[in-house]
C-alpha cells in the first residue's frame, strides 16, 4: 500500500495514534472514488442504501396514494405497474442489500480484528458497479414504452412486452448481480483469512457468521437468476423460445428458476439482520446471547433449506401433487430452525437487566413483527390454502412484515448500535425513541389491514378496487404516508450525529460485550484499525 | 353499542359469521365459500390460525413478561446462564409434532382438491389481455366475458363516476359464467397471450392460466347465487380490470340458458365468433378435446 502522495492534512487528523499511516489516504471526492478503505467503503453503501430507501419509499408512497380510495385519481394503471416493479427492485437489491453490505463493511473487519476487507480493489468496484446499476435502472423509467412493469418477478410472457426499458432493467440486475457477487467474495475471503489469531469459527460474533453464510449464498443463487433474465433477454431479441410454449418451451421454467434464485434471496435480506439483532439483544440484556452454537446451526440450516423451498411460490402453478406436498412440507420444516432463532432471542432476555435504548426497541419490535410475519409465513405453506392466500394482499402483508419491520427495522436497529463508533457521538436518544415508535404504530397500521384485504379477496398489483376494500385501503394509506414521513427523521438523526453530539465512549453502550473486538477501538473508529492484529483468547 | 351488536362484531371477528355471496366491507377473514372444497380450506385456514394464535399468546407473552420484569430497574442483576439443553430440545421437538399435526389435514385436502376424476362438465377457460373466454366444451357454447360498461365507464381517470355509484364496481361483467348447482365442474385453464390466474374466491380455488399449457381444476357449488372474483396474476395494464362472475344456477334454470345459448350459435354466427379470438391464441382445442374424450 505505497503512495506518491504526501500525507494530507486531513489525513494527518486522522492519524493521530497511527504512525503507520504515511501511504497519504486521497482526499476529497479522490478520497471516495478511488475508497479502498472498508470504512469508506461501508459509508457509502450505507449512504447508497438511505437514498435508494427513499427513492424507493416515493415510489410506495404513489401506489398508497393511488390506492387511498377506489376509482383511478391520479397515475395511470400502466404507470402503476412499473411502480410496484421498480419500487420491488430498489429496495431489493438498492436499499436492503446494499444496507447490510454496508454494515458488513464497516463492521466485519472490525469484528474479527482485521486491518482491511481482504480485497479492497474489488470491494471499490463493487460498490460503484451499484451505483451504476441503478442509475440505468432508475433512468429505465423514463425510456419510450416506460420502465419495467411486469413485476420484480419478471414473469414471462409478460415481461417479453416490455418496451426499450428491457435491456436496460436486465443490465442493470446483471451489473447489481455482479456486484453482489463480489461482494461476497470479498466478505468470505476477509472472514476465512484474516480473522484475529485464536479466533476460531465458533467465536465469531453472530453477525459475522450470519454474513458468512449469507455470502455462500448469494454466490449460490445470483448467477441463477443471471442466466434467467439472460434468457429473458434472448427470447426477446434473439428469437429464442425458452419460456415460449410456441417454440417448445415453458413459462413456468422461468418461475422454477427465477424462485430457485428467489427463495434463497429473500433468506440473504434476512440473515444479516438475524446476525444484527443477535448482537443487539445480548448487549441490552446485559447477559450472553442463549445457546450460540444452536444459533449458528439454526442460521445454516435455514440457508440449506432455502435451497429446496422455492416452489411454494408456484402452487398454483399447476405442479404434480407430489410436487405441492414435497414443497409445503419442506416449507412447513423452515418454522423450526427460524422458532429455535425466536426462542433463544427470548431466552437471551429471560433474567436479563433490560434497558431500552434506540437499538433495542428496534430490535424488539423486530423480534414481535417479524415473528407475525412468520406467521403468516407457515399459514401460506399450507399449499390448499395457499390457493386461497395466493397472489393477494395477504402475501403483500407477509413479505411486507418479514422486510419491512423484519430486515428494514434490524439495519435500524444495527445503524443506532453502531452509529456512535462510525461518528464518534452519540445521536439524540430522544429523537431516535421519537423515530422508533412513529415507525412501529405506523408500519401496522400501514401493514397489518392488507392481512384483512387479502383474505377478504383483495388481490396484488391492481391499482383499483372494488369498493368493499375501500375502508383498509384508506387505513393503510394513512399508515404508508405516516410511516414514510417517519423516515425523514432517521435522515435528520445520522445527519445530525455526523455532524456532532456527545462524544462517545469506546465502548459506547454499557452493556456491550466487552470481548466483542469492535468495542476495543477508539470512537469513531480510526480510519485504519487493527494494523497489529489482536489476540483473542 | 348494544349487546347483540357486540356479539355480531365479536363473531365477525371470529370469522364464524357465514359468508354470503354478498361482500360487506370491514371484512376480517377468509371467506368459507361455498363449495365442499372451500369450506375444508377455510377449516385448514382456522385450524392453522388459531395454532398461530396460540402459539403467539405464548411466546409473546413470555417476551413481554421478560420486558416488564426483567427490566434493569427491577432487575438489575442479570443471569449468566446461555445454555439449556432441556429447554432447547423441547422447544425443537414441540414445533414438529405441531408441524406433522398440520401437514396431515392439508395432505388429505390437497389429494382431494387435485382429484378432478367424475366431472360433469367441462369448461373450458381461456384467460387473454384482458378478458376471459369460456368454452363449454362439446356443447357447443362460447363467448367472451369482460368488464361491464358502467365499470369500464367509471374506471376511466377522473370518470367524474364515483366508484360507490356503481353496482358491484370492478366485479361485474357482460357474460357471465353459467354453470349447475350440484354439478361437479371441470375447470380447463390457459391462456392466450401472458400468464392469467382464474379466481373465485367462494370456490376456494384459484389457478394459473398459462400460454401453451393446461392446467385442471374442479369445484361443485351448493348455493345458487352470483360469485365473483378477478384475475390474480399480474397481466400487464388492466390486470385489474378483468373479473371473474359465475353465475350458479338451478339444473332446469342451466339447462333452460344452455339451451337458448345453443339456439343462439346457429351455424351462421359460429364464424364470426370464431372470427373474434385473437391470433394470438394458440390451438389447445385439439388437446382440449381429446383430455374431453379421455375423460
Amino acid at each position: 500500500m505505497s503512495s506518491v502522495h504526501s500525507v494530507s492534512a486531513a489525513a494527518a487528523d486522522h492519524a493521530h495514534d497511527h504512525a503507520h499511516e504515511d501511504h497519504g489516504a486521497p482526499t476529497g471526492w479522490r478520497r471516495w472514488l478511488f475508497a479502498t478503505n472498508h470504512k469508506d467503503i461501508g459509508t457509502m453503501y450505507l449512504l447508497f442504501s438511505l437514498i435508494m430507501f427513499f427513492i424507493g419509499g416515493a415510489m410506495a408512497m404513489i401506489i398508497r396514494a393511488e390506492l387511498f380510495q377506489p376509482g383511478l385519481q391520479l397515475v395511470d394503471p400502466g404507470f402503476f405497474n412499473m411502480m410496484t416493479t421498480v419500487h420491488a427492485l430498489v429496495m431489493v437489491f438498492g436499499a436492503v442489500m446494499p444496507a447490510t453490505v454496508g454494515l458488513a463493511n464497516w463492521m466485519l473487519p472490525l469484528q474479527v480484528g482485521a486491518p482491511d476487507m481482504a480485497l479492497p480493489r474489488m470491494n471499490n468496484f463493487s460498490f460503484w458497479l451499484l451505483v451504476a446499476a441503478f442509475t440505468l435502472l432508475i433512468l429505465s423509467l423514463f425510456v419510450p414504452g416506460g420502465g419495467p412493469a411486469a413485476g420484480w418477478t419478471l414473469y414471462p410472457p409478460l415481461v417479453i412486452q416490455t418496451g426499450n426499458s428491457l435491456p436496460m432493467a436486465i443490465f442493470a440486475i446483471h451489473l447489481a448481480g455482479a456486484s453482489s457477487i463480489m461482494g461476497s467474495i470479498n466478505i468470505i475471503v476477509t472472514i476465512m483469512n484474516l480473522r484475529a489469531p485464536g479466533m476460531s469459527l465458533l467465536k465469531m460474533p453472530l453477525f459475522t457468521w450470519t454474513w458468512l453464510i449469507t455470502a455462500y449464498l448469494l454466490i449460490a443463487v445470483m448467477p441463477v437468476f443471471a442466466g434467467a433474465v439472460t434468457m429473458v433477454l434472448t427470447d426477446h431479441f434473439f428469437g429464442t423460445t425458452f419460456f415460449s410454449a410456441t417454440g417448445g418451451g415453458d413459462p413456468v421454467l422461468y418461475q422454477h428458476v427465477f424462485w430457485f434464485f428467489g427463495h434463497p434471496e429473500v433468506y440473504i435480506m434476512i440473515l444479516p439482520a438475524f446476525g444484527i439483532v443477535s448482537e443487539i439483544i445480548p448487549t441490552f440484556s446485559r447477559k450472553p446471547l442463549f445457546g450460540y452454537d444452536a444459533m449458528v446451526f439454526a442460521t445454516a440450516s435455514i440457508a440449506f433449506l432455502s435451497f429446496i423451498v422455492w416452489a411454494h411460490h408456484m402452487f398454483t402453478t399447476g405442479m404434480p401433487l407430489a410436487g405441492e406436498m414435497f414443497f409445503m412440507l419442506s416449507t412447513m420444516l423452515i418454522a423450526v430452525p427460524t422458532g429455535v432463532k425466536v426462542f433463544n432471542w427470548t431466552a437471551t432476555m429471560w433474567r436479563g437487566s433490560l434497558t431500552f435504548e434506540p437499538p433495542m426497541l428496534f430490535s424488539l419490535s423486530f423480534l414481535f413483527l417479524f415473528t407475525i410475519g412468520g406467521f403468516s409465513g407457515l399459514m401460506m405453506s399450507i399449499a390448499p390454502v395457499d390457493f386461497q392466500y395466493h397472489d393477494t394482499y395477504f402475501i403483500v402483508a407477509h413479505f411486507h412484515y418479514v422486510l419491512v419491520p423484519g430486515a428494514v427495522f434490524a439495519i435500524m436497529a444495527g445503524v443506532y448500535y453502531w452509529l456512535p463508533k462510525w461518528t464518534g457521538h452519540m445521536y439524540s436518544m430522544t429523537l431516535a425513541k421519537w423515530h422508533f415508535w412513529l415507525s412501529t404504530i405506523f408500519v401496522n397500521i400501514l401493514f397489518f389491514p392488507q392481512h384483512f384485504l387479502g383474505l377478504a379477496g383483495m388481490p396484488r398489483r391492481i391499482p383499483d378496487y372494488a369498493t368493499q376494500f375501500a375502508e383498509f385501503n384508506m387505513i393503510s394509506s394513512i399508515g404508508a404516508f405516516g410511516f414514510g414521513l417517519s423516515q425523514l427523521l432517521f435522515a435528520y438523526i445520522i445527519w445530525a450525529c455526523v455532524r456532532g453530539g456527545e462524544k462517545a465512549s469506546d465502548k459506547v453502550w454499557d452493556g456491550a460485550d466487552p470481548h466483542g473486538l469492535e468495542w476495543t477501538v477508539p470512537s469513531p473508529a480510526p480510519h485504519h484499525t487493527f494494523d497489529v492484529p489482536p489476540v483473542v483468547k | 353499542m348494544s349487546k347483540t351488536l357486540k356479539y355480531s362484531a365479536v363473531a365477525a371477528a371470529l370469522g364464524t359469521l357465514q359468508a354470503g355471496p354478498a361482500l360487506a366491507a370491514w371484512d376480517l377473514n377468509l371467506r368459507v365459500g361455498v363449495t365442499e372444497l372451500s369450506r375444508e380450506i377455510y377449516g385448514l385456514h382456522m385450524l392453522i390460525l388459531w395454532i398461530c394464535v396460540a402459539i403467539a399468546v405464548a411466546v409473546f407473552g413470555v417476551m413481554v413478561y421478560s420486558i416488564v420484569k426483567f427490566r434493569r430497574s427491577a432487575h438489575p442483576e442479570p443471569a449468566t446462564f446461555s445454555h439449556n439443553t432441556k429447554a432447547e430440545i423441547i422447544w425443537t421437538i414441540i414445533p414438529v409434532v405441531i408441524l406433522v399435526a398440520m401437514a396431515i389435514p392439508a395432505a388429505e385436502t390437497l389429494v382431494k382438491i387435485e382429484d378432478t376424476r367424475n366431472s360433469e362438465l367441462t369448461i373450458k377457460v381461456t384467460g387473454y389481455q384482458w378478458k376471459w373466454h369460456y368454452d363449454y366444451v362439446g356443447a357447443g357454447v362460447n363467448f367472451f366475458s369482460t368488464l361491464d360498461k358502467e365499470s369500464n365507464a367509471a374506471r376511466q381517470p377522473n370518470s367524474g363516476v364515483a366508484p360507490e355509484d356503481v353496482e358491484n364496481y370492478l366485479l361485474a361483467v357482460d357474460n357471465p359464467l353459467v354453470v349447475p348447482v350440484d354439478t361437479k365442474v371441470r375447470v380447463l385453464l390457459t391462456a392466450g397471450d401472458v400468464l392469467h390466474a382464474w379466481w373465485v374466491p367462494d370456490f376456494g380455488m384459484k389457478k394459473d392460466a398459462i400460454p401453451g399449457f393446461v392446467n385442471e381444476i374442479w369445484f361443485k357449488a351448493d348455493v345458487p347465487g352470483t360469485y365473483r372474483g378477478q384475475c390474480a396474476e399480474l397481466c400487464g395494464r388492466d390486470h385489474g380490470f378483468m373479473p371473474v362472475v359465475v353465475e350458479v344456477r338451478s339444473k332446469e334454470d342451466y339447462a333452460a340458458w344452455l339451451a337458448e345459448k345453443q339456439a343462439a350459435a346457429s351455424p351462421a354466427a359460429a364464424p364470426a365468433a370464431a372470427a373474434n379470438v385473437p391470433a394470438t391464441n394458440l390451438t389447445i382445442d385439439g388437446a382440449i378435446a381429446s383430455v374431453a374424450k379421455a375423460e
